[in-house]
């Protein structure tokens, strides 16, 4: 559906996306991840048309923008970072006049309109002006300006972001609608969103993309070590450690905290080797006595850290 | 051709739902007005020479105003983006603002039919001249809108927009009256650069094709120049 090659942009000397490529296949909901000024909305605006790339190309089912720019936007439904929308019309007459310039016949117009006032939750406010909305209901109509056209791509930069969780909640609920059937490509700094709506992340930093998968496939590229998490009365910490040095494959023992009731640590141990037959043996040796064993799921926000550390 | 139409319909009213449209109406209708007819019996002529030849001038202030918000206001908030990534081509949008803040010229100068009007009651008004002006008027604003438009996509800051193209519009309407300070063998050339020259031999009722190739060509270059500015904002 979308081809992008070494997709460069610069701003005069500061190299905001540095030659990315990717493919999105039809019908996938694509996140796109990274910290503030990763080069997410860059990236989105190239595929948009709306910023020239310095260097590579974009070719949406085989058009290059270059080539037809005009037919690649009639393909696209584009929600800009923040909505920006004209302050002073009325939302009804907003959405009239995108439907006009996406040349909707005025006998569909209307019930489309009214369709995505559904949809978007809408109906209270579409004779008001834009410019008294709340955050989430310029939002809401920012989207169905994105949606209006029934485009098959929809192109959505951070849809949640300064919303409440309620709101959110409401947004996320929709894209995941409309995602079934389009392909969606949204950008957002929040992991847990992206993990709840998209099908594929890909996380950028420093205009690279440094990950590229399922949430399951970034856990498993970002680091293959076990950590497991042991809470323990009866000994202290030095003691507890000289015990479980021994243990193989154990790389480092981590105090999380120490009390007179409880002692928690964590073990690091590498690779594959599964260490917890050999630690509970251990244990159960002693008169120790086993408040918590668990194996700790590296999460999300941990490899983000990871792969975005700034170096 | 219908998306461009869209555009500047949109924009056209948009005019009319903020009170800048009011406002600059109000003003040069009583600018006009009152430089007009302060003179107008002094001179005792049944003819409107005088309010054609205050246009240029008034003009050079107040189609600034109109034109400033085109794009400068877009960029500023934002819409300019949605605006571009809807399925438009820079010439529908280029061309729907430029042709919106025309219309809007035109609006602000039927008002004035009435001085016309007025003056046929009392004395014995010769059309020709007049039906001249009003042609002259409109290209003339036409010229002043695209050289305004251009300036508004200069800068994000309406403020700035409207000084530039004031600035501008002014240069030109004076460029003929300053020739003394000019050099002998360049001075053709400014005359011609000059709007003056043009506009009143246009308002005499004499129809040159050279006067409405130059207030063609001027908006020519102020809107292909808005093209290349836009281009270089991606």
């Amino acid at each position: 559906m979308i081809h992008a090659e070494n997709l460069t942009k610069y701003y005069r000397d500061f190299c905001a996306v540095d030659q990315i490529s990717f493919d999105i296949r039809p019908g996938e909901v694509l996140g796109l991840l990274g910290p503030n000024g990763a080069g997410k909305t860059t990236t989105l605006r190239m595929l948009t048309g709306f910023l020239k790339p310095t260097d590579g190309t974009v070719k949406i089912k085989n058009i290059s923008i270059d080539e037809n720019p005009l037919e690649i936007k009639k393909l696209i439904g584009y929600l800009p970072e923040s909505a920006p929308l004209y302050h002073e019309m009325l939302v009804y007459d907003y959405l009239n006049f995108v439907a006009d310039i996406r040349q909707i016949n005025s006998g569909k117009k209307e019930t489309r309109i009214r369709e995505l006032a559904n949809l978007c939750g809408l109906n209270k406010v579409m004779h008001k002006p834009i410019a008294v909305l709340s955050k989430g209901y310029k939002q809401r109509v920012g989207l169905a300006h994105a949606i209006l056209g029934d485009p098959e791509i929809l192109i959505l930069d951070e849809p949640t972001s300064g919303l409440d969780p309620n709101q959110i909640v409401e947004i996320r609920e929709i894209i995941r609608r409309i995602g079934r059937e389009k392909t969606v490509i949204l950008s957002t700094h929040i992991l847990s969103e992206a993990e709840a709506t998209c099908d594929r992340i890909m996380i950028i930093h420093q205009g690279r993309i440094v990950a590229d998968g399922d949430a399951a496939d970034l856990r498993r590229a970002a680091d293959e070590k076990h950590r497991i998490r042991v809470g323990l009365t009866g000994a202290t910490f030095d003691t507890i450690k000289k015990s479980f040095e021994k243990v193989e494959g154990v790389e480092t023992i981590d105090l999380i905290n120490e009390n007179d009731m409880q002692v928690t640590l964590d073990l690091v141990s590498s690779g594959k080797m599964d260490i917890r037959g050999e630690l509970y043996r251990r244990i159960k040796a002693t008169d120790w006595i086993l408040y918590e064993f668990s194996q700790q799921v590296e999460s999300l926000e941990t490899i983000f850290r990871e792969l975005t550390k700034e170096n | 051709m219908r998306r461009f139409f869209q555009i500047c319909k949109k924009e056209f009213t948009s005019y009319f739902v903020s009170p800048i449209a009011y406002i600059v109406m109000a003003i040069f209708l009583l600018v006009t007005g009152w430089f007009f007819f302060t003179t107008f019996f002094l001179f005792d002529q049944a003819s409107l020479r005088n309010f054609f030849s205050l246009l240029p001038l008034i003009f050079s202030f107040v189609i600034p105003a109109v034109t400033m918000r085109l794009f400068a206001e877009e960029i500023n908030i934002g819409s300019y983006e949605t605006l571009m990534t809807l399925p438009l081509s820079p010439l529908d949008v280029i061309l729907g603002k430029f042709f919106a803040a025309v219309f809007f010229v035109v609006v602000l100068l039927i008002p004035t039919l009435a001085y016309a009007v007025c003056i046929a009651f009392i004395g014995d008004l010769d059309w020709g001249p007049v039906i001249g002006g009003y042609a002259g008027a409109v290209l003339l604003g036409a010229a002043f809108s695209a050289v305004g438009l251009l300036a508004s996509a200069l800068t994000r800051n309406q403020i700035i927009a409207f000084i530039v193209a004031m600035a501008i519009c002014f240069a030109l309407t004076l460029i003929d009256k300053m020739l003394v300070f000019l050099p002998l063998a360049a001075l053709d050339f400014f005359q011609y650069l000059g709007v003056g020259v043009h506009f009143e031999n246009i308002s005499k009722g004499i129809i040159d094709s050279r006067d409405i190739l130059y207030f063609v060509s001027l908006c020519f270059i102020g809107l292909y120049s808005t093209r290349l500015v836009l281009q270089e904002k991606n």
